[in-house]
């Protein structure tokens, strides 16, 4: 049960206790908030005295008069205009002017409850702004929320575009500076370090323009019947030098000839490329890489298995979150921006409605497995 | 000058060209260099050696594993100086705060630097952590 405070501000002693005594056993349930709520009061028979306990203690809801002995109601909802108090405004008041109301309701108040009412018309009334409130907290919350992820992605990503630059200038300034004498040649380790720290740079500033096509929604989708084992076989022919770099072979199976989905089929691209490029990066040398593209229980499986370096449990339970890398002496020397299979997550889920596993062994090998249903 | 006053620097990078270049400056200023490149690494070689000066990279295994080392370094060897290098900067530094007086005294590192310094600004402020 969760206890909302309210403050009740009338000169009246008569309309303040019946309405504590109304609130006293009311409580009310929303099918979408975790617990009920139930109602503290607190009466003040001035807006001085009001104001003193909106200073003084956080009020949840305010029932407020209009007409009181020194300043009036609207000054009081003004104050909280102003301050940006969290509380939500209702007023009470015996007539309310046309003039009163549209002053009222650009001060935010929230609603009106003309004297003299029902029980059961000041339930409902309590009722809807609990409600509002309830649900305007909580979007503040997710909002809140959504800031601070996207914050410390940025934070991560801010560190990760530094580090190669840091690496790259550090190089330039060391030529500059011939650190290590006049022959270019001693020089050469650095030139081609400092080309891979920008061609991995490369690679994520696409990755993540990938990602964030993927979750602003603003990529244009072009959906059309795609061919996946045709599809997966462009893929492999593009990573070929890849692999023979480390005389990786790859290997295509699929239990029909031709597997059709509707896609787009740049997104089913993506996916084939970064679990294929993985399944090379992470694999030894003369290792083996399985790509199967199966049509199973109305499903589309693509499964990419290696044969290399694997991954311990622990590793296996961080996967496919933005920037994740394993990092140990096996890892050390394969770049990459770690973004690879949170963008593929990302598009099976959001777009496809399938999921993603891995199942691992240290130094045995990998297997993925994405499934899709052909709705 | 004996080859026992050459002093011993130990640094920890996963970033290898921040670590070789590094290695290199440090070389050059008459160091004895002894790397690592994971803070697992790092710690090892705490337990088998005490360095006259150390540098941490903040974020390697773990996004603190620069505090850590420094941590345990100071443990053992209260005495020896510790520099964190960071390439998280004070734009985006929010991740870390590494201003309070409070965790200056959790952390215990020395001085903190923010990587892609000029290494000529690096060697003061080594000549003025080791007093040389
Ligand atoms: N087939 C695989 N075998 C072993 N480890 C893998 C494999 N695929 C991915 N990983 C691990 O998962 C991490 C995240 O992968 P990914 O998001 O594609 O990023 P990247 O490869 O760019 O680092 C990799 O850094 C690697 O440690």
């Amino acid at each position: 049960m969760a206890t909302l405070k309210v403050l009740i501000v009338d000169d009246e002693p008569g309309i303040r206790s019946g309405i504590s005594r109304i609130l006293q056993n009311f409580t009310v349930d929303f099918p979408f908030a975790e617990e009920p709520f139930q109602y503290e009061s607190i009466e003040a028979s001035t807006g001085e005295e009001a104001l003193h306990f909106i200073d003084s203690q956080p009020i949840d809801i305010v029932l407020l008069d209009n007409k009181l002995p020194g300043i009036q109601g609207v000054e009081v909802l003004q104050y909280i205009k102003e301050k940006n108090i969290d509380t939500n405004v209702m007023m009470i008041t015996s007539y309310a002017s046309l003039d009163l109301a549209i002053k009222a309701t650009n001060n935010g108040a929230y609603n009106f409850v003309p004297k003299p009412f029902t029980p059961q018309e000041l339930k409902t009334a309590m009722e809807g702004i609990t409600k509002h409130l309830y649900l305007r907290r909580m979007t503040n919350k997710l909002n809140e929320e959504s800031r601070k992820t996207r914050f410390q992605f940025l934070s991560v990503l801010s560190h990760e575009l530094k580090s190669p630059i840091n690496a790259i200038e550090g190089y330039l300034r060391i030529m500059l500076d011939k650190q290590v004498g006049n022959n270019i040649d001693d020089y050469e380790h650095m030139i081609n370090r400092s080309l891979e720290r920008i061609r991995s740079m490369r690679t994520l500033i696409s990755d993540m323009l990938d990602l964030t096509k993927i979750e602003s929604g603003g990529k244009k989708r072009e959906i059309s019947k795609v061919d996946v084992v045709h599809l997966a076989q462009l893929c492999i022919d593009n990573m070929l030098p890849l692999a023979a770099q480390r005389n990786i072979k790859i290997y295509l199976d699929s239990n029909k000839p031709e597997i059709y989905i509707n896609a787009d089929s740049s997104e089913i691209e993506i996916v084939l490329n970064n679990l294929l490029s993985n399944a090379i990066k992470y694999n030894k040398p003369d290792g083996t890489v399985f790509c199967s593209i199966k049509e199973e229980n109305n499903k589309l499986i693509i499964e990419v298995k290696d044969t290399g370096i694997g991954m311990s449990a622990e590793d296996l339970s961080k996967l496919f979150q933005e920037f994740v890398r394993i990092r140990n002496e096996k890892t050390k020397g394969i770049s990459g921006s770690g973004l690879g299979l949170s963008i593929i997550k990302k598009i099976i889920n959001e777009y496809y409605n399938g999921h993603i596993t891995v199942s691992s062994e240290v130094d045995k090998g990998s297997t993925f497995t994405v499934e899709i249903p052909f709705n | 000058m004996k080859a026992t006053n050459i002093k011993k620097v130990l640094i920890v990078d996963d970033d290898i060209d921040s670590l070789s270049q590094l290695s290199l400056y440090m070389k050059q200023m008459g160091f004895d260099v002894i790397t690592a490149e994971s803070q697992k690494e790092g710690e090892e070689l705490i337990n088998q050696h005490k360095p006259d000066l150390a540098i941490f990279d903040l974020m390697m295994d773990n996004k603190d594993s620069g505090f850590i080392l420094s941590y345990k370094l100071k443990k053992k060897y209260p005495d020896v100086p510790v520099i964190i290098a960071t390439a998280v900067s004070s734009e985006t530094g929010i991740l870390f705060e590494l201003n309070t007086e409070e965790e200056k005294k959790w952390i215990k590192a020395d001085l903190y630097l923010e990587k892609g310094i000029r290494y000529d600004q690096l060697k003061e402020h080594i000549q003025k952590l080791l007093k040389i």
